[in-house]
């Protein structure tokens, strides 16, 4: 299982998945209504590294956040 | 590396406070020139405050970056940030570009500073009759971004 987190303003609660790769991530995600309107939005970091490569690998434990737009300062 | 940790306070930063500890930190450091940049909360559409969230593990991973950026031009970047409510005449972003001389500074301090509304982890809130509401019309995806829609 790897854990989804929504930071910031998107105000789920963390979501368990199986998955072994980010696209399967994507393929879940894209079902929740209440997450899907997000995700054109949102960038990705796993395991707090931020990741362009929807690719890329996942192992048990591993933590996905999503991160909705920013404004610092 | 040694010393250079952003600094995050829960709400308005103490500026005076700030930029003379930093001033102090580098007395010694033989920098010709000191720009520092300070947000400030301005009043407007009968906010009282804003207020932020933050991610610390990507943003100390950002800092880093431009720590190392810095280095590379014998520069050295500090930042401070709010954590929570900052109301509005007080200052939540301090940052700031140490160099032996100007001109790197002057160009850093742009580019730091734009970087860090564009990609640090750092959500904004506009307080209004003591409801947080984000400020998604101010706000920029991060770099990336759309990886999984």
């Amino acid at each position: 299982m790897v854990i989804v987190e929504f930071l910031g303003p998107i105000g789920e609660e963390s979501l368990e998945l199986e998955a072994k790769t980010l696209h399967d991530v994507a393929e879940q995600l894209q079902k929740i209504d209440t997450i899907s309107a997000w995700l054109s939005k949102c960038a990705v970091a796993v395991n707090d590294q931020m990741t362009s490569d929807l690719s890329m690998e996942l192992k048990s434990g591993d933590r996905v956040s999503i991160l909705p737009p920013v404004c610092g300062g | 590396m040694w010393g250079l940790k952003m600094e995050l306070y829960n709400g308005s930063l103490d500026v005076e406070q700030i930029f003379s500890k930093w001033l102090h930190e580098e007395a010694a450091s033989n920098y010709g020139a000191y720009i520092p940049f300070v947000g400030t909360i301005r009043a407007e559409d009968g906010i009282e405050a804003l207020s932020f969230d933050i991610y610390e593990p990507v943003l100390e991973a950002w800092f880093n970056s431009w720590v190392e950026k810095a280095e590379k031009l014998g520069a050295k970047v500090k930042m401070a940030h709010a954590i929570g409510d900052v109301p509005v005449h007080t200052s939540s972003y301090i940052s700031a570009v140490f160099s032996p001389k100007r001109r790197v500074a002057l160009e850093l301090i742009d580019e730091f500073v734009e970087d860090f509304k564009a990609n640090a982890p750092i959500w904004k809130y506009d307080v209004k009759d003591g409801k947080r509401i984000y400020a998604e019309d101010r706000s920029t995806p991060m770099r990336g971004s759309g990886l999984l829609a």
